[in-house]
């Protein structure tokens, strides 16, 4: 492969798999939220 | 008042693998290595990318949190979710029908195309390719679309799928949809993956093989930073990313409406756009290309991706996996098309739930009675582009539901989020229960940029709708021959191209007439919009 080539394939390649991992760790590993335990907590803001 | 429409997701990861099997279609595998070719090889990703930031994200936080702001009144379709945040102004009940619309009119044919990749599995483990030549493998491809057998085998799968689809649906959303997620994406990456190690360790020389894998990664990859300026190649990329994302379809909100009011979107949203763009970068520009530049050559491939990646991943790929050998060949047609099985069932159960939602909800039906009448919707709306492939039909379908409707849905949802909505409110429905810090520059281009773009993209777009409805090509056609024969076909295929777009028409009409009986219905039992 051209260098030219190969920069452009790994640094595309290599951001998008990146921040994927990131953020399906994030959904992986993020607590998740205590359900609501009063009305005023499903009140509007 | 008793609840009809009472789903809800099992799990997180659930969701998020449901929502990205949504997007990762087979388009992700056969037409953006072909739109990257066609488009400035690796300076493609360029725009591709830029459109994805801009265009592609901000979509995609407007469709989760409009989903779950409608859900929270408990709408389910896009008619009543759309009309919830501007409640005042009846007309966008009417805009929301394209998020029925679209899923109904491209289930129609998708399914179809799903069905292609059963009937392909069954001839991998069957078989049936072992000892073909090339010619032959692509001659069964067209015998397949044509019906020329009688089109019992392409009938039979393509009922199959319609049925399938349907039972998964009737299990509901926890219980149907989400367990074929789970199952079905990590199966896809599995396969993906598998079959992007072989493509990129092709060897000149060995197995037939008369080029490097690396070759097609080479010619993919290598940038024209000449056409990084082309309109033609922006638009194109602007295009891939609808196509890709599933945005401007309905089917987003649809899930996103069964999110709970305090509950993330913004990081579900993230995560299921890029496991899409993984699928899409990663693993789709390292098979179809290499594989078939591996055996083929570069000028062969450039001359078949001139009629899109159909043709080369149904007409091409089996013969070349034959070149590996009776049980490598079958493996890896299970593995591509079972590949192309999971990414397009995925999409299609998403395609069915906005329909459902919609039924479940203003007409109280049970989620089994709902699951069928879009089977039978399907059924009904499909039969023509099986019927009728070869004049078109299918394609028409593909145009006006799968192309100039999800631009024409998405602006309108964006001038809805950002300018009527208001921005304001807008940013906190984003950022409401948000496990991820939203960053404020897409407030910027949620209510500025992304406008404009998808206004270019809209106007842009305008003269080859004119051409489609004036029937300009084959008009064009018609002057240059002089053959009876040819002029009857062309005349012929006229005739079933306007009779396509007469039912889609008549199909929109027929929604919206059953979104005013819902909203009679609602006004009469005293119940609001929101």
């Amino acid at each position: 492969m051209n260098s030219e080539a190969l920069i452009m394939m790994i640094a595309a390649e290599g951001i998008i798999t990146a921040v994927t991992i990131y953020f399906f760790y994030k959904v992986l590993t993020v607590p998740p939220k205590p359900e609501p335990d009063s009305y005023s907590e499903n009140d509007d803001d | 008042m008793t609840k009809s429409n009472v789903e809800s997701w099992g799990s997180r990861v659930g969701l998020v693998l449901a929502m990205a099997g949504n997007a990762v279609g087979l388009g992700n595998f056969l037409r953006f290595p072909v739109q990257a070719i066609q488009n400035g090889g690796g300076a493609f990703i360029i725009p591709y990318l830029v459109c994805f930031l801009l265009m592609g994200i901000p979509l995609l936080f407007i469709e989760w949190s409009m989903g779950r702001f409608g859900g929270r009144f408990g709408h389910h379709s896009t008619p009543f979710i759309v009309n919830s945040m501007d409640p005042k102004r009846v007309f966008w009940k009417y805009i929301g029908v394209f998020g029925i619309f679209t899923n109904l009119a491209v289930a129609a044919y998708y399914c179809y195309l799903e069905s292609w990749t059963l009937s392909y599995i069954w001839h991998s483990v069957a078989g049936s390719f072992q000892g073909q030549t090339a010619d032959q493998i692509s001659d069964f491809f067209t015998g397949y679309i044509s019906l020329s057998d009688g089109g019992y085998e392409t009938v039979f799968f393509w009922i199959f799928c319609l049925l399938l689809n349907t039972w998964i649906l009737s299990k509901g959303l926890s219980g149907g949809v989400e367990k074929v997620a789970k199952i079905g994406m990590p199966l896809l990456i599995l396969f993906g993956i598998l079959l992007a190690i072989k493509g990129v360790t092709l060897t000149a020389g060995e197995e037939g093989a008369i080029n490097d894998g690396t070759v097609g990664l080479n010619y993919l990859w290598t940038p024209d930073y000449s056409t990084i300026w082309s309109a033609k190649v922006w638009l194109a990329a602007a295009g891939q990313i609808f196509f890709t994302l599933s945005v401007g379809m309905g089917s987003i909100q649809c899930y996103a409406s069964y999110v709970k009011r305090k509950d993330d979107i913004a990081l579900n949203a993230m995560s299921a756009g890029w496991m899409n763009e993984f699928v899409e970068v990663v693993l789709g520009s390292s098979i179809l290309i290499p594989i078939a530049i591996g055996y083929l050559g570069i000028d062969k491939v450039v001359e078949l991706t001139q009629s899109g990646g159909l043709g080369l991943g149904f007409k091409t790929l089996p013969y070349l996996f034959q070149q590996w050998g009776d049980v490598l060949a079958a493996l890896a047609g299970i593995a591509w098309f079972g590949l192309l099985f999971f990414a397009g069932i995925t999409s299609s159960l998403a395609m069915g739930t906005p329909c459902m939602g919609f039924l479940m909800d203003e007409f109280k039906w049970k989620r089994e009675q709902s699951a069928w009448a879009f089977g039978l919707a399907i059924f009904i709306l499909g039969l023509p582009t099986v019927l009728f492939f070869e004049q078109g039909v299918f394609d028409e379908y593909d145009y006006w539901a799968g192309t100039v409707s999800l631009v024409v849905f998405a602006l309108a949802e964006i001038i809805l989020f950002a300018w009527v909505f208001g921005m304001d409110k807008g940013w906190k429905e984003i950022n409401r229960g948000a496990d991820i810090k939203v960053p404020p520059v897409f407030k910027f281009i949620i209510q500025f940029v992304t406008p404009v773009i998808l206004g270019w993209v809209f106007f842009a777009s305008l003269p080859d709708i004119w051409k489609k409805i004036t029937n300009a090509d084959l008009k064009a056609k018609l002057l240059e021959t002089t053959d009876p024969a040819q002029i009857q076909a062309i005349n012929d295929q006229m005739a079933y191209l306007n009779g396509s777009r007469v039912l889609l028409v008549a199909l929109f009409i027929s929604i919206s007439y059953l979104v005013y009986v819902a909203y009679r219905k609602r006004v009469k039992e005293g119940r609001g919009i929101v």
